[in-house]
């Protein structure tokens, strides 16, 4: 076991160095003249070159990707060049409210999706219809169109929630709670239908196996086989499933922060984007990378401890 | 575009051909589907005659600023007083192109590099699955942000990185598709036939695929648009083109003025993608129901053979045995309407200390009707006729259409109980052999865990397991297949059951293990006199051990009675084709049949 989870976190930081070189090539490699669209068009071509040398954008790119990546090992990843601020700090003053989010979105998928999941392939019938057109509807409609509804009804013409959030570090919690209560529905929704969907295959897939109806013949009650055995022989395909819904409501964040006007990563992501504010980009998708990686190591260990191959030997 | 096309439609023979078009025919006649492909083909004229049809050109500015539809503009007008059809019209060739590439990238990755990991393995394999965990592990949408940052907003540039992003699903779908076609053997027949690689691939594996790789690439195409949609509504896509999602943007800031100038781009965003989402389904159900029904076809066989005179069971008094089917009759209802008839009018019984062998080729309804006995048949089974008694109690009575499942689940495992057929996989993997064992004894005989550990050590010793200890705490995939069919008897017998179902307790098993473990069998009966039935295709499984034997062929039973009778002398043509056929050169039944002077046999 041991070994096994050594294995898969080498190959998450390896995964992790490999895209931060890639994208630091893609970066600087593709975008025009960086200096220049820094100082803007009015500047002088002595202001831009003396801003390209100060940024080391002279520097051949590989000199410059080796120093980049001695940085990140003692963790900096250098400053935004429009607002001068470090990255690091950027990024810690925006994660809190991203990461609270998400981790909400994601335990609200795991409950809901769950339930109705199991509960449509145990049950079959009307509640697995509705099932069945949730993921249909869910799949439809772009997040930010369910954001766009919402905020139309819930906040526009019934006003009980604000449109726009107005939370900051020293809001009241029943501030952060009203502002984020329609940002989170709008995150989960589309996720909770084809999670459902996924969990209800999973299964499904299980209950057909031979064993289940040994386990039946030998006068197990149905809840114990459901809820000992199936429900824990599909946790692995689950847990697979919503590491997968994690990494999506991620990008997921990115819209709805931008549609609700909260500070948090997602928002800053979508404002580097449009600046070109390279170090800022490069920061955002590392601190993504890596809690990607935290977040797939712990589902590949939970998913190693479920499969006695895995713990036993 | 046309390279990867070329590949998906090598016309793969003639049975190709004949199933696509039956394929497409039910995809047609599924409601959904046929208003897939009518909202996919309304998509494609707006988007081929967006010139001839809007009335505007779509990036003129006018005065008339957020007007409502009228009479000229039909739909209103934007913040800057553009005509809204006309945007909308135009704005389908910017979505259908985004679907289009982002789809054709992700197909000419994922396809051939599935077929090159599933054909040849290796080092290629590992490679491309390793790049393939680490694109899925990137959330996309960071993904897109970072190449927008880098390149500006460039439709073009961001759906090829997206088509590679999404790739993986095509990768994965196509590798495990062509591994598990690699290993049939018609792919082994091709090889040695001489036939190329390249020709087994476009021939044999490509005709598999294709099928999952368009509903893939329908719902790649979805997401692709929601994903360029929403760039463009964070306001990363070019701002001067007439697309929906700058449109949605361009409505969300008048959202207070006019939220009507937001429906319509959003209502056409949603539609197309939900026309591509449902024409995935519904193909997908066009598949799966053509699986289906060929799966009824194998089957329900034609009911030409003859009703021979079946032996009447029910004419013998009910309460003379201990368990006793009569006139069991389960039917399955199929896609098309209608049912199929599994098990036809079959009686049998069986009383305590014999053994009743059912005998029949696979798909003959034998395990139908003992899986009938357990109450055990899958949710979609229909007991149509007939009644089960069980030590004077009725659990099942399709007269009064009831299947008594409480009355059921008290005699399972405590009266009646089950050997399966396939030893592994009826072993729960996640746990101990021993809790499997100690758990049905704890529920059922209410005694404590510790005296079910002992009873369990027992029990294994008395199946003939020599290290009872080890395999009581060995987990299922640690044991051989021997082993876990002496555990699952083990398990049948632990509660002191009056009746053991056994389907075909020995059929995966070695032939000198097929031995031991009827020994294993007959030795626990002599102790325990329990009432046996045993399921085979295998008539000397009934040689051996049984005292009497029902012989089934499509549902019904053409032959009952004492064994050593139908043996002997059977009277029903396909006993005698299934004896012959088993009794070639073997010289000692037929020389004891000579010396018993009863004769008849060829």
């Amino acid at each position: 076991m041991l070994t096994f989870i050594g294995k898969r976190l080498a190959s998450g930081v390896v995964a992790l160095v490999v895209v931060a070189c890639l994208t630091f090539v893609l970066l600087f490699t593709t975008s025009g003249n960086i200096a220049r669209n820094i100082m803007g068009d009015q500047a002088s071509e002595e202001s831009v070159a003396a801003k390209a040398h100060e940024l080391g954008l002279d520097r051949p790119l590989l000199a410059r990707l080796g120093s980049w990546l001695w940085d990140a090992v003692h963790l900096q990843f250098g400053k935004s060049y429009f607002s001068e601020q470090q990255v690091v700090s950027a990024m810690v003053s925006r994660l809190p409210l991203t990461l609270s989010m998400v981790f909400v979105a994601i335990v609200l998928t795991a409950l809901i999706a769950t339930l109705l999941g199991v509960t449509a392939a145990v049950k079959r019938g009307v509640v697995d219809r509705v099932v069945q057109v949730m993921a249909v509807l869910g799949a439809s409609i772009p997040g930010f169109i369910i954001g766009i509804v919402l905020v139309l009804v819930f906040a526009i013409n019934l006003r009980w929630f604000p449109a726009v959030s107005k939370i900051g570090p020293t809001s009241k919690p029943s501030v952060w709670v009203a502002s984020l209560t329609l940002p989170v529905i709008a995150l989960v929704l589309n996720g909770i239908a084809s999670a459902t969907q996924q969990i209800r295959s999973a299964f499904i897939k299980q209950l057909e196996l031979d064993y289940v109806r040994t386990l039946r013949s030998r006068g197990i009650p149905e809840r114990e086989v459901l809820f000992r055995h199936v429900l824990r022989a599909a946790a692995p395909a689950g847990l697979t499933v919503l590491s997968l819904h994690f990494i999506g409501l991620l990008g997921g964040v990115v819209i709805i922060e931008t549609l609700f006007a909260l500070p948090g990563l997602g928002r800053l992501a979508v404002d580097a984007t449009t600046q070109s504010d390279l170090p800022l980009v490069m920061g955002v998708v590392i601190y993504t990378v890596a809690i990607v990686v935290v977040v797939n190591l712990f589902v590949d260990i939970a998913n190693g401890w479920l499969n006695p191959k895995v713990r036993v030997s | 575009m046309t390279q990867t096309l070329e590949i998906t439609d090598i016309p793969v023979g003639q049975t190709g051909t004949v199933k696509r078009a039956s394929v497409i025919g039910r995809l047609l006649r599924n409601p959904m589907g046929l208003a897939a492909v009518a909202v996919l083909l309304l998509i494609v004229v707006c988007a081929l005659f967006a010139g001839w049809l809007a009335p505007f050109d779509p990036t003129r500015a006018t005065n008339t600023v957020l007007s409502s539809p009228n009479g000229t503009h039909l739909l209103g007008t934007d913040s800057t007083g553009r005509d809204i059809l006309s945007r909308l019209l135009y704005g389908s060739r910017g979505t259908l192109l985004s679907a289009v590439i982002a789809a054709v990238v992700a197909i000419g990755i994922g396809l051939p590099a599935g077929l090159v990991a599933g054909y040849y393995g290796r080092w290629f394999d590992n490679l491309s699955s390793w790049a393939t965990n680490i694109l899925m592990a990137l959330p996309t949408m960071i993904v897109l942000l970072a190449v927008r940052a880098a390149v500006g907003p460039n439709v073009y540039v961001t759906m090829v990185v997206f088509g590679v992003m999404v790739s993986p699903g095509f990768f994965r779908l196509v590798r495990t598709a062509t591994q598990s076609v690699r290993g049939e053997l018609y792919v082994d027949a091709a090889r040695v036939a001489g036939l190329s690689d390249v020709r087994i691939i476009g021939r044999h594996i490509l005709g598999v695929v294709r099928a999952p790789v368009i509903i893939q690439a329908a719902m790649v195409c979805g997401i692709a648009i929601s994903f360029q949609s929403a760039l463009e509504f964070l306001g990363l896509g070019d701002p001067t083109a007439a697309t929906w999602g700058v449109m949605v943007n361009d409505g969300f800031r008048t959202i207070f003025r006019a939220p009507l100038t937001l429906l319509w781009p959003s209502a056409a965003i949603s539609l197309t993608i939900g026309g591509f989402v449902l024409f995935a389904n519904a193909l997908r159900d066009a598949l799966e129901d053509q699986v289906k029904t060929k799966e009824k076809r194998k089957a329900a066989q034609p009911k030409t053979v003859s009703t021979a005179p079946v032996p009447d069971v029910a004419a013998v008094p009910a309460t003379e045995h201990l368990l006793e089917v009569r006139d069991l009759r389960i039917q399955y209802p199929q896609p098309g309407g209608g049912r199929t008839t599994v098990v036809d009018g079959v009686s049998w019984f069986v009383d305590r200390d014999e053994v009743l062998g059912i005998v029949g080729e696979s798909g003959s309804g034998k395990s139908q009707s003992v899986f009938a006995v357990l109450g055990l048949l899958p949710d979609n089974a229909i007991v149509a006729n007939g009644q089960i008694i069980f030590d004077g109690v009725s659990t099942v009575d399709a007269s009064t259409s009831r299947i008594d499942q409480s009355a059921l689940a008290a005699l399972r495992g405590r009266r009646i109980s089950y050997i399966p057929q396939e030893p592994m996989s009826n072993l729960d993997p996640s746990f101990t052999i021993g809790s499997q064992l100690v758990r049905p004894m704890t529920r059922l005989l209410g005694i404590s865990k510790a005296e079910g550990e002992k009873r369990a050590l027992d029990l294994l010793a008395s199946v003939g397991i020599k290290d009872p200890r080890r395999t009581y705490s060995s987990y299922p995939h640690q044991v051989s297949g021997g082993m876990a069919q002496r555990v699952l008897i083990a398990g049948a017998i632990s509660c002191e059951p009056d009746v053991i179902i056994a389907d075909e307790p020995t059929s995966a098993l070695d032939v000198t293990v097929q031995a031991e473990v009827l020994d294993v069998i007959r030795d626990l009966q002599t102790e325990l006199h329990q009432g046996i039935i045993l399921v085979t295709h295998n008539f000397g499984v009934v040689a051996d051990i049984c005292d009497r034997v029902a012989v089934m062929q499509n549902g019904r039973i053409v032959e009952q009675g004492d064994v050593r009778t139908i043996l002997r002398n059977p009277s029903h043509e396909y006993t005698q084709m299934l004896l012959e056929s088993m009794l070639v050169g073997k010289k000692p039944l037929t020389r004891l049949m000579s010396d018993s002077a009863t004769g008849g046999m060829k």
